[in-house]
């Protein structure tokens, strides 16, 4: 980890956009990381096959929660086919932080919470 | 009785450090402060160069042949054994089984005295603060055999419940297991209490003795257990090397837990009986490098001596907590007093452990961060993970000083 590097992170973590559940939500998907307790949920609203709407609620370490506000951020008023084409390290340069490897579950989760949600099971693998 | 200390004017944790190679080496450009000693210990020169040696000169398989390299290794592990068995007071070197870790250890009881020995409606009483090492077992046995597990409470400074321990205990009870030292709160179990309860009790004792055989001096026969486990990788041994003391009357009564060469005595098409102990329970090729290693550890740190290595870690425990103590932001679930080891948990309140020991990486530091597998344990706690710093011989005040910088500064990063 880099903290000179965490900046946005850090913004986020400390100040969390799209907080909160939907009632109306089209997709909701809840998922975690037993080892290390880190839970997030994310609610999408769609509308005409764009993302509308998106929130988010969870717990645990302030990278995967920056990471669901980042996420939450940057897919509002997108293609639900662009979300399916969103790649781990791609987020990973987005979220623009120097952590080691053994984190990356940690700053990915979010995403496969989303991509879950939305394409069901398997639609997302952690890689190395 | 008056406590001697005789602290040797050799013991010097600055010289100590120039024995493990490691502490050479940096981590992210900062010198490497390794506080992670529960999970695993650093290792002496003398170890790492032993297994070199060992593959060099000596290698061979034990027991098997005649020729001078299979009886130099033969003996070399035998000796191995004989140093475990004098390193924890066992009278006989046969009692000692060398497995791969304390986990296997429990795993050989539950399998070779459980399945046999435990009825349904037998209970199995363990303690709320065991590492999973020492729960997941005897659940099996509850599938398996429908024995009943109950667990010891902790009261609210984190030390074991006496009062619950007594009530659980009753003519039902089989076994009691229990963890020596814990690995999160760090304390220190009144073992010989439980001892003499659960002999009144007529039940076995077990004691997991990976968090306090590398830290204190022990003796099998004065803690009048019946079987004592341990790790050789938080002792300055090698991975993948552990082992099992067992009285000798038990092992001799117990079927093996695993089949297959080397444990055996005779074998026919239709039947086989088993070797002397302790072969019977080192089913196949052992370990034979890590086992010397584990010898060589143990030689180690008996050249030191345990009663230092333990008022060293017990300075470091007593400066860490009273520094820790002065800062509001800080839970801390070590108990801040009572016999303890050099282990001390706690959590900056409301950031994410991850997120604290992810900043001391930065600085070089190695801490634990996690639910330390103790998930019940948590539970009680009311907490989901916790930060761990744990000492060692080889650990200084001065590393000490930097974990609380690196702590103070991961505090100003992540409060919100």
């Amino acid at each position: 980890m880099n903290v000179d590097q965490m900046e946005l992170v850090l913004d986020h973590y400390k100040n969390p956009r799209n907080s909160g559940t939907l009632s109306n939500a089209d997709f909701s998907h809840e998922e975690g990381i037993p080892s290390c307790g880190d839970k997030i949920r994310i609610d999408i609203k769609v509308s005409d096959d764009k993302i509308v709407e998106a929130k988010f609620c969870g717990k645990g370490c302030a990278i995967s929660q920056a990471a669901a506000s980042i996420l939450t951020e940057m897919i509002q008023g997108m293609d639900l086919n662009s979300i399916k084409d969103m790649d781990g390290q791609q987020f990973l340069e987005t979220l623009g932080v120097n952590i080691s490897p053994i984190r990356y579950k940690c700053a990915l989760l979010a995403l496969k919470v989303l991509k879950t949600g939305v394409f069901g099971d398997n639609s997302f693998e952690y890689e190395h | 009785m008056e406590k001697v200390i005789n602290k040797l004017p050799s013991f010097n944790a600055y010289e100590i450090r120039s024995d493990f190679p490691i502490f050479s080496r940096k981590v992210n450009g900062k010198p490497l402060i390794y506080l992670d000693n529960a999970a695993t210990s650093q290792k002496p020169r003398r170890v790492i160069d032993g297994l070199k040696s060992y593959y060099e000169n000596n290698n061979s398989n034990i027991h098997r042949g005649v020729h001078t390299l299979s009886y130099e290794s033969t003996v070399m592990y035998e000796d191995a054994h004989k140093k475990v068995a004098g390193f924890i007071g066992a009278s006989d070197w046969k009692e000692i089984v060398f497995t791969r870790n304390a986990t296997e250890s429990l795993n050989l009881i539950a399998y070779s005295w459980g399945l046999h020995n435990l009825d349904k409606g037998d209970e199995v009483l363990i303690s709320i603060m065991e590492h999973h090492s020492n729960i997941v077992p005897w659940q099996m046995l509850c599938q398996a055999r429908g024995i009943v597990l109950k667990f010891i409470d902790v009261d609210e400074k984190g030390n074991l419940d006496l009062e619950s321990f007594e009530r659980l205990l009753t003519d039902k009870t089989r076994v009691v297991s229990i963890i020596h030292v814990s690995n999160v709160l760090g304390v220190v179990n009144p073992i010989n209490y439980i001892s003499k309860k659960t002999r009144e009790q007529g039940a076995i004792l077990i004691i997991d003795a990976a968090q306090s055989v590398p830290h204190i001096n022990l003796n099998v026969k004065e803690l009048d257990c019946d079987f004592l486990v341990a790790s050789g990788h938080k002792m300055l041994g090698p991975t993948g090397i552990g082992f099992l003391y067992g009285k000798k009357a038990l092992l001799e009564s117990m079927e093996p837990f695993l089949f297959g060469g080397d444990m055996i005595s005779t074998v026919t098409k239709e039947k086989s009986t088993w070797n002397e102990l302790p072969w019977k329970y080192e089913a196949g090729t052992p370990n034979i490098a890590g086992g010397i290693g584990l010898g060589l550890a143990i030689d180690y740190l008996e050249n030191i001596g345990l009663e230092q290595i333990e008022e060293h870690e017990s300075e470091l425990l007593d400066y860490t907590l009273n520094n820790l103590k002065q800062l509001p932001w800080l839970e801390i679930y070590t108990p801040l007093e009572g016999q303890r080891v050099g282990v001390v948990s706690f959590n900056v309140k409301g950031v994410h452990p991850h997120d604290v020991a992810g900043v001391m990486d930065e600085d070089g530091i190695a801490v634990r961060s996690g639910h330390h597998c103790t998930q019940p344990l948590m539970n009680r706690l009311n907490i989901e993970y916790a930060l761990r710093a744990s000492f060692y011989l080889y650990n200084t005040k001065e590393e000490i000083d930097q974990f609380l910088i690196s702590l103070k500064r991961a505090y100003k990063i992540f409060k919100r």
